[in-house]
């Protein structure tokens, strides 16, 4: 009786849990009519549902667009698009990567937005060399150790965008320095980066402070800040985690007596929630919202016109990554079979970006300006280019 | 640590305990008295925010979404427990299981068509958005103080129903013996909605309440979940008292872990829920099994 009770527990729970994996993961495939020739099949691997779901959606829109900019074709071959979900989640990113480059044979893999998902992504496109360009995940690693011929990145590394943040803090008489953000991988850098800078030139920072990722809970944190008294506060967070920590850090009234400075995703895609709170927060990022070049302004207005939103710095991530493929695919005539002179040709890329002018290093992270920004009426405005035409130092990264 | 730093620190312990009480307490109502272990708990205190932001900045009254969202909540709850959740009583937990995992899956479905995917914010309802100055630099939102009136409040509300009246006691009767309450001529069935209803009606109220201190977005419900699980197994399954000891333990364990021993502070409440339970197997308040 036991037995046959166990028997039918087990075999519910195999197919139950497997019908529910099918449901969770299930591609959604988006086959355009049939084309003359073979379509370039693009693997969309991004966060469409979850906490970076919007910035998902973001990065798609944006790279559509450059593709719908082009008529549908880039290099003159039709591009299709295989949309899967990473749900940003890293233990299932190993099979969906497996799933878009075996099962899929997608020509190309777009992904992804978070970093261990991303870094899951890096070892599969090593193993079977498929060309992986990745549109957000600032994983150092990426490229730094972990730096292949056919994995770019079109966003930034986590050193860039904060390395030049510790000149600002600097240049603004800001001494002594507490840090604070989620105790991961992508914070580490972030955080690491600014104090490398900021410690060579003579600050010192009073306090590394921590939290779980993804916790939100920073009451306890605040206080701490509250009787360290530093000259300003640098922090990284991003999503809602940064809303709640801007609106706490002003509940608390801190931003009266402590500045706070960070990294640009402090700010970004969350400013119309922070409201007030963000008022004067001044981070470093390789993108403003009121950049006056042509590129940039083109770019707002097709994306509004195509999404009714607002373009921001994922967006334009999303875009850049088309502009990329693009370049590669007319170098060879759209033939991905000849591929040492397509990467050749998507290594030395020279974009004009809407965030500015776009190259690529060795390693394929991009070369670009951080700017200083300041939040002004709602915005991230520019303040001024905080270091032009950062290069990440690639360590580690063994490509010449 | 300074005496007045000491205090904010556990103001900053209460207030969190108080916030989880209230989430945790429809959990272990559901959990002790139908014996349905509901995982889209944490999904219906992401929608209850995502309520209040709905109705709040549709309406302007924060009052307004309080009430309507709460309401909302408890229709929901009898809905799915006249459609789905009455077929799971007494059926294995793996059953249970599947279903409000669905169930997460749509409501988080049922937010991305109603809200998208962005993040909002709530604003304070009007007289609660003010701060108290408490040190030099420091200084406390007023609302964050009226929460911890609140939960008070609603434990002690809580608490009075199940234990002091007739209600209370048909629904203690109930989940101490099935069959005998009806047999005594209760209908059960009727209690079992009213109480599932009133346990999602808690976590949406708990993500209504915090929305305007915490942020409105998607993942919100996850870690909610899951803190409000710990709270229930270490009170001790199906006890009030024992959710709201076990708030507060957590609430000052992870506001003094932050603080004392920020490296390992992610695990302090696990650890402490290990030491509960080799300590009591059964939580806290929990009863041996019989």
């Amino acid at each position: 009786m036991s037995n046959h009770r166990f028997r039918l527990t087990r075999r519910a729970l195999l197919s139950g849990a497997a019908g529910t994996v099918t449901l969770a993961a299930a591609p959604q495939i988006f086959s355009p009519a049939i084309a003359q020739g073979a379509p370039l099949k693009v693997g969309l691997m991004l966060p469409y549902t979850g906490t970076f779901a919007k910035l998902g959606q973001f990065i798609d829109n944006g790279f559509r667009l450059y593709v719908e900019q082009q008529g549908g074709k880039l290099g003159g071959r039709e591009i299709a698009f295989v949309q899967l979900d990473d749900e940003s989640k890293p233990e299932a990113a190993t099979d969906n990567m497996n799933r878009l480059v075996s099962r899929d044979k997608v020509d190309l893999v777009l992904g992804t937005v978070h970093s261990g998902v991303a870094m899951a992504m890096v070892k599969v496109a090593r193993d079977t060399n498929s060309l992986l360009v990745i549109p957000n995940a600032g994983a150092n690693d990426a490229t730094g150790p972990q730096c292949a011929p056919n994995i770019f990145r079109t966003s930034f590394s986590n050193w860039q965008t904060t390395f030049p943040a510790g000149k600002v803090l600097i240049d603004d008489g800001k001494k002594n320095v507490a840090t604070i953000t989620w105790r991961y991988t992508a914070g580490a850098e972030m955080i690491g980066a600014f104090k490398e800078n900021f410690e060579k030139l003579g600050g010192k920072v009073v306090e590394d402070l921590t939290v779980p990722f993804p916790e939100v809970e920073f009451q306890a944190l605040l206080t701490r800040i509250a009787t360290l008294k530093p000259d300003a506060v640098f922090s990284f967070f991003a999503g809602g985690g940064a809303v709640k920590f801007v609106k706490d850090y002003a509940a608390a009234g801190l931003n009266k007596t402590i500045p706070l400075y960070g990294a640009g995703f402090l700010t970004d895609g969350t400013i119309a929630a922070q409201g007030e709170a963000a008022n004067g927060i001044k981070t470093t990022l390789h993108y403003a919202d009121n950049l006056d070049n042509p590129a940039n302004i083109a770019f707002l207005k097709a994306f509004k016109d195509k999404t009714k939103l607002d373009g921001d710095i994922y967006a334009v991530q999303g875009f850049d990554a088309g502009a990329l493929l693009d370049i590669g695919l007319k170098a060879v005539g759209g033939d991905t079979g000849a591929r040492d002179k397509m990467i050749a040709a998507m290594g030395a890329a020279k974009i004009d970006s809407p965030r500015g002018p776009l190259s690529f290093n060795k390693a394929h992270n991009p070369i670009q300006n951080i700017y200083l920004r300041e939040v002004k009426n709602g915005r991230n405005e520019m303040v001024k280019i905080a270091q032009a035409a950062v290069d990440d130092p690639a360590r580690g990264c063994k490509l010449s | 640590m300074d005496l007045a730093t000491f205090g904010v620190q556990l103001l900053n312990a209460l207030q969190y305990g108080m916030v989880l009480f209230l989430v945790a307490s429809g959990l272990t109502l559901v959990f002790g008295i139908l014996g349905v272990i509901n995982l889209a708990h944490g999904a219906f205190y992401m929608l209850g925010a995502y309520l209040a932001y709905g109705i709040a900045s549709a309406t302007g009254s924060f009052w307004l979404a309080l009430i309507g969202g709460v309401a909302i909540a408890f229709v929901a709850g009898l809905l799915l427990e006249n459609v789905f959740i009455k077929r799971l009583y007494g059926r294995d937990h793996l059953a249970q299981v599947l279903l409000s995992f669905g169930l997460i899956l749509v409501l988080d479905e049922v937010r991305q068509l109603l809200f998208g995917k962005d993040v909002h914010s709530v604003a304070p309802p009007q007289g609660f958005a003010g701060t108290i100055q408490l040190t030099d630099n420091l200084s406390y939102p007023v609302y964050r103080l009226a929460i911890c009136a609140f939960c008070l409040a609603m434990a002690a509300a809580i608490f009075y129903v199940v234990q002091r009246t007739k209600i209370g006691m048909i629904v203690r009767a109930g989940a101490e013996n099935r069959e005998m309450t009806r047999a005594l001529g209760i209908s059960f069935d009727t209690v079992n909605r009213y109480v599932f209803a009133v346990g999602i009606a808690l976590a949406a109220l708990g993500g209504i309440v915090v929305s305007p201190v915490s942020t409105v977005f998607p993942g919100m419900g996850d870690s909610m979940l899951i803190l409000s699980f710990v709270v229930v197994v270490l009170g001790g399954i199906g006890s009030i008292t024992g959710a709201a000891i076990g708030a507060l333990l957590i609430g000052l364990t992870d506001t003094f872990g932050k603080v004392f021993f920020p490296s390992v502070s992610s695990i302090l409440i696990y650890v402490l829920m290990a030491a509960v339970l080799l300590w009591r197997p059964n939580g806290i308040l929990g009863r041996r099994e019989v």
